[in-house]
């Protein structure tokens, strides 16, 4: 079936109708959800009892909103956090980890590609313990053998994002490659030509080309973090961040506020979202 | 040629070495940060974590190797039933997706056009920038008693008083396909975007019907964009927690629930690392059997970035 041939205008129809339906179901948990973040009701569900904005606002329980919600803030604290921490480490090592399989030809290069992407292909949950066992057994040795009290060690907010990075940083190197790929490297031998060290060339021409993949991967980075669930599950300590948070009130059934968090994430995912289509279009370049 | 106006540029044998010698060190700078994550943080913790899946508790702090954990795991019915359930389930929910999001992504690559093709793209992608848990939290307030389908079946008059219509095997499955959905659409529609129309055209010109075009020559041509869809899909059901959890309830029985029982609620470590590496173990063989059943690479379907 293509536009350019003819077919019964049923089937066309039909086709159109189910194109439609698809992103009816595609939008209606997310308008559900947002919608009941305005019901002036105890509970996220019917009859509508009227528009209120007190699931943000709200300062008295029984409606505390939001932005009086101290565990719920705390838990964007942290979330914020490691999506900082968990970022900067993928960014930095996808660069540097593009540069070593675009750039040199070592021995072992097609394991050390295999090994790169492995992160893909093992379960989040299993990055999570295994990450949690490695740590807590080195954290238990250290305690043994010297007295040593190696807390970072312990689950908490650094496992969280090392358990983050551990994956993320693979997708930042594919994104990063991807472009790096596609430089044109006579730019480059024309700065060296021109008297510049290869740091300097790199600083100076390779990177600010990167630049629309750089900014792509940081952002795809922060989001990935902020909204990780599995790995993070595993490696959470006392202090969680928002996605554990939330996902401990939903199990118990809790206000309209969880609403009005998940719109102040779309939002906030719309902003990122903007931000790095117009970072795509500043390089014109494809930074998926 | 100009003059050089770097000296290193412009010297003969000297230089030139140290130009290797620079050249080894940019080597190490950028292998280093390479190898430091893939040692630390996948490497040595997956190999550990098999060590400790072999270890065995003799005693108050005594250990030997042994495959005790895994023949516990499977003398017990009840985890090889989880198992063989989350496989099972993660399969149908993957063609179910595959089969859900073939024809958008047709129409996204082959029919619409222009603004039309953005704008349908672009709203396939949106939902995914939201968390999995807002979306499943969507199908939550939409699927439980008090929710809105519930609502609506009665208002129809269709069922007397509210239904459960979450904590069950449809909910997962509905949960899952939503979740996943853009890893199946985004490589079929890259792939389907290649297929030229004038083959289509041929297609038909040939006398073959709409039927005959899409298995004889949409099908195979996407057949590199279905296979990279099917995997991710895959390993994302698999290893999902958070959906089976919320929307399956205490029945969702999916096996990533009971590594996490083992090693959190339980703190039996030894016993959630073999969970941990039966769990991997099965979907690397998966993956590998139907990257070898149609003749693809795992760097050809996940790694072209």
């Amino acid at each position: 079936m293509l536009p350019s041939i003819p077919a019964p205008r049923l089937v066309t129809f039909a086709y159109r109708a189910y194109v439609a339906l698809f992103f009816v179901y595609l939008a209606v948990p997310l308008i559900v959800v947002a919608v009941f973040a305005f019901n002036d009701s105890l509970y996220p569900s019917l009859p509508w009892k009227g528009f209120t904005l007190d699931w943000f606002f709200g300062a008295s329980a029984p409606k505390i909103g939001l932005f009086h919600d101290r565990a719920i803030l705390r838990g964007l604290v942290n979330s914020l956090l490691v999506a900082f921490a968990t970022t900067a480490a993928s960014v930095l090592v996808g660069t540097t980890t593009a540069f070593l399989f675009e750039r040199y030809d070592f021995r072992f290069k097609g394991v050390c590609y295999m090994l790169m992407l492995a992160p893909l292909v093992i379960p989040g949950v299993i990055l999570g313990i295994s990450i949690l066992a490695f740590s807590s057994q080195i954290a238990n040795a250290a305690d043994d053998a010297f007295g040593l009290e190696l807390n970072a060690l312990r689950p908490g907010l650094l496992l969280v994002a090392l358990g983050q990075f551990s994956f993320i940083a693979t997708i930042a190197t594919l994104v990063i490659s991807s472009r790096l790929r596609k430089f044109d490297r006579s730019l480059e031998e024309a700065a060296l030509n021109l008297g510049a060290s290869p740091f300097m060339a790199i600083v100076t021409v390779t990177l600010p080309y990167l630049a629309p993949a750089l900014i792509g991967s940081a952002l795809v980075a922060f989001l990935m973090s902020f909204e990780n669930f599995n790995t993070t599950l595993m490696l959470v300590g006392s202090d969680a961040p928002l996605t554990i948070t939330m996902f401990d009130r939903m199990k118990q059934g809790s206000t309209p506020v969880l609403n009005a968090v998940s719109v102040f994430l779309m939002l906030g995912s719309a902003l990122l979202g903007l931000v790095s289509v117009m970072a795509q279009r500043g390089g014109k370049g494809t930074a998926e | 040629m100009n003059a050089p106006l770097n000296p290193a540029a412009s010297g003969a044998a000297a230089p030139r070495e140290e130009g290797a010698a620079a050249r080894r060190l940019s080597f190490i700078l950028v292998f280093a940060p390479f190898a430091l994550w893939i040692a630390l943080v996948i490497l040595v913790p997956q190999l550990n974590l098999f060590f400790l899946s072999l270890r065995e508790k003799v005693g108050p702090q005594v250990y030997a190797l042994g495959p005790r954990n895994y023949t516990e795991l499977f003398g017990e019915s009840v985890y090889v039933l989880t198992l063989v359930r989350t496989v099972v389930m993660s399969l149908l929910a993957t063609f179910a997706t595959l089969i859900i999001g073939f024809p958008i992504a047709y129409y996204i690559a082959k029919i619409a056009r222009g603004r039309a093709r953005t704008m349908l793209f672009m709203s396939c992608l949106l939902p995914f920038w939201v968390s999995e848990l807002v979306r499943v939290f969507g199908w939550m307030l939409i699927l439980r008693e008090t929710g809105l389908l519930s609502r609506l079946l009665q208002g129809l008059g269709l069922v007397d008083g509210p239904v459960e219509l979450l904590y069950n095997d449809v909910a997962v499955m509905v949960g899952l396909i939503y979740t996943s959905m853009l890893f199946m659409v985004v490589p079929l529609v890259s792939t389907l975007d290649s297929l030229d129309d004038a083959l289509v055209e041929a297609g038909y010109d040939l006398g073959g019907n709409g039927f005959v075009v899409l298995w004889e020559i949409v099908i195979p041509h996407a057949k590199p964009g279905i296979v990279a869809g099917a995997i991710i899909v895959f390993m994302l059901n698999l290893g999902n927690y958070l959906t089976p959890t919320l929307l399956g309830g205490k029945n969702s029985q999916w096996f990533t629930a009971q590594i996490y029982s083992q090693f959190i609620t339980r703190f039996n470590w030894e016993s959630g690392s073999a969970f941990g590496f039966v769990l991997l173990v099965t979907s690397s063989l998966i993956v590998w059997l139907a990257l070898r059943a149609s003749g693809q690479t795992l760097s050809g379907t996940i790694g072209k970035g």
